[in-house]
């Protein structure tokens, strides 16, 4: 039988949405015994709401002081060691998630399976490769433990209600003290949270400059949306780099995607094809972003923008 | 003497539009171009820089990979990198094998620095670094947009989902680089002349003894769904119209 623990992704004493997307995932493999970790220096206020989690059956607090940033090389032999006794560990694929999976499973002499989008059994997955233009069916050996990352856009977050125990773990692991945390810097916005938002709007090279790109903030408001970006509008210093929507950027699924003058490079598209519905606005009827909009407009973002801001205020 | 080691993986070319093969056996390769992955292209300009500034007396470059791979890596010469090492397969090699081939590599080159991309455009997996780091038992710094180098220590920027991250790491660490690093140099045709004349060895992965065994079988490889095709609305009020009717105004 598959007991999987789930690493908890969380920052500033809150769990991220990514963990239940986590759970969700193990939870399609029949008969799963699902475990969350919780590692931190003070694990209680995370931990209960991971309890909370449907299908979680037991939450284990591995705290300590050198947990209070999440730096991998600390981490990781922690997780490795707590995860003696389980078939398969699932961390979500996020940035936390790909800098720390990858360590635990080399400790535990394993690979990794990256980016789960779905589940067939406990040893068989869907994952994309190419930029998502191809999917593949991969087995993994039934006799290694099995690491992996959990495309956090394949899955709805498991629901709440549950009431897990909680408990506390003595792992035994060396930790290094050659890696340092210095500062983190996020623009604290008060806007929705790009990776979990139902609304996005999202911004491209036409902007034309980082001051054209408030336009983009605007509607956002308007609409109650998380900002997004292309590559190459993050290339021109348009917006933030943690904006940016797509292959090496977020991977995004929200209700609604507005797409203003972004062409749709492949590597954009893979960042929001499992978004539901689509917008596009772009002068170019050619685009390659029209092949996937579900509404498409063509024109110019500067006439069409103001007057669409208009409308979805009155 | 400190040498940086980079990794070159040989992919599908990036402004290729990759197509799977109709009896799903994998993706079409045959007659397409193929180049450095990118983010191994941005790893080598980073250690090329770094050697520049006078922070490096050597980069290698090394890869895994056909007797065709030699094309990349001598372009990864004619970049400026003063020799290559190819650890030569025809077979799939998974990351963590990879991961332990450039272990042997690096206890053969003690290198200060290892520098990779974050991820393959091909198998978009993002592990062999850090797994290479926790075989090491040393340092990673992933995702990486600002290199600073000072003395056996060094301070990285990354890109986080959250932001940007600085940590503090000593050397010898493994950095893997995210987009923004820098912008690689083009190669010129001298460069190419002169690379012709430099070292590059050729190893197999038998001669280094590492286990290199398949733990993930790929049953088959399928086209990703397409959506469905959307409408076209001719200007605001119909774009309005069209979102009232999806419920979503």
């Amino acid at each position: 039988m598959a007991k999987i623990l789930v690493v908890a992704e969380h920052a500033n004493g809150k769990l991220n949405p990514s963990t239940a997307k986590c759970v969700s995932c193990a939870a399609g493999i029949q008969g799963a015994e699902i475990d969350v970790a919780v590692l931190a220096a003070d694990a209680a206020a995370v931990a209960k709401e991971a309890a909370a989690i449907q299908g979680v059956k037991r939450v284990l607090k591995i705290e300590n002081a050198a947990n209070a940033e999440p730096l991998a090389a600390v981490l990781a032999p922690q997780v490795a060691a707590a995860a003696a006794n389980y078939t398969h560990v699932f961390g979500p694929s996020t940035t936390f998630g790909k800098d720390l999976m990858p360590r635990v499973a080399a400790l535990l002499g394993v690979g990794q399976l990256s980016d789960i989008m779905a589940v067939e059994s406990a040893y068989r997955f869907r994952r994309p490769i190419y930029a998502g233009n191809a999917v593949i069916t991969v087995e993994a050996s039934q006799d290694k433990k099995l690491v992996a990352t959990v495309r956090t856009a394949s899955f709805q977050p498991a629901a709440a209600g549950g009431s897990a125990s909680v408990e506390s773990a003595n792992v035994t692991a060396q930790l290094p003290t050659h890696t340092r945390f210095v500062s983190r810097s996020a623009a604290a916005t008060g806007r929705p949270d790009l990776q979990t938002a139902s609304r996005v709007v999202s911004g491209g090279r036409a902007l034309g400059s980082a001051d054209n790109f408030k336009v983009i903030y605007s509607l956002a408001d308007k609409l109650g949306a998380a900002v997004g970006a292309s590559r190459a509008a993050v290339d021109a210093g348009y917006a933030a780099n943690d904006l940016q929507v797509g292959q090496t950027g977020k991977i995004i699924a929200p209700e609604l995607y507005v797409a203003i003058g972004i062409s749709g490079a492949i590597q954009h598209l893979t960042g929001i094809k499992d978004a539901r519905t689509i917008v596009a606005i772009n002068k170019d009827s050619e685009a390659p972003i029209f092949e996937v909009a579900d509404i498409g407009l063509v024109g110019d973002l500067f006439t069409i923008l103001p007057e669409l801001e208009k409308a979805v205020s009155g | 003497m400190s040498k940086i080691l980079v990794g070159l993986k040989r992919v599908v070319d990036y402004n290729v539009r990759v197509r799977v093969k109709p009896d799903g056996t994998g993706v079409v390769t045959d007659g397409v171009k193929m180049s450095i992955n990118p983010f191994d292209e941005i790893a080598l300009e980073e250690a090329l820089r770094i050697k520049e500034k006078g922070g490096a007396t050597e980069v290698i470059v090394a890869s895994i990979g056909p007797a065709d791979t030699q094309q990349q890596l001598r372009t990864g010469l004619a970049m400026g990198a003063d020799r290559a090492i190819l650890v030569q397969t025809d077979s799939q090699v998974e990351p963590l094998a990879a991961a332990r081939i450039f272990q042997k590599l690096v206890e053969k080159e003690a290198p200060q620095l290892v520098i990779l991309g974050k991820q393959g455009i091909d198998d978009d997996n993002n592990q062999t670094g850090q797994m290479l780091a926790a075989l090491w038992n040393r340092p990673q710094a992933t995702f990486a947009s600002k290199v600073e180098l000072d003395g056996a220590k060094a301070r990285v920027t990354r890109e986080v989902d959250a932001g940007l991250e600085t940590i503090e790491i000593e050397l010898p660490a493994v950095i893997t680089t995210d987009l923004r690093l820098n912008e690689p140099r083009y190669v010129k045709l001298p460069d190419i002349m002169k690379a012709k004349k430099k070292q590059l060895d050729t190893l197999a992965v038998a001669d280094l003894g590492v286990d290199a065994g398949a733990q993930f079988k790929t049953l088959k490889h399928e086209p990703p769904a397409a959506r469905q095709k959307g409408i076209m609305v001719k200007d605001v009020a119909g774009l309005i119209a069209a979102l009232k009717q999806k419920g979503l105004l």
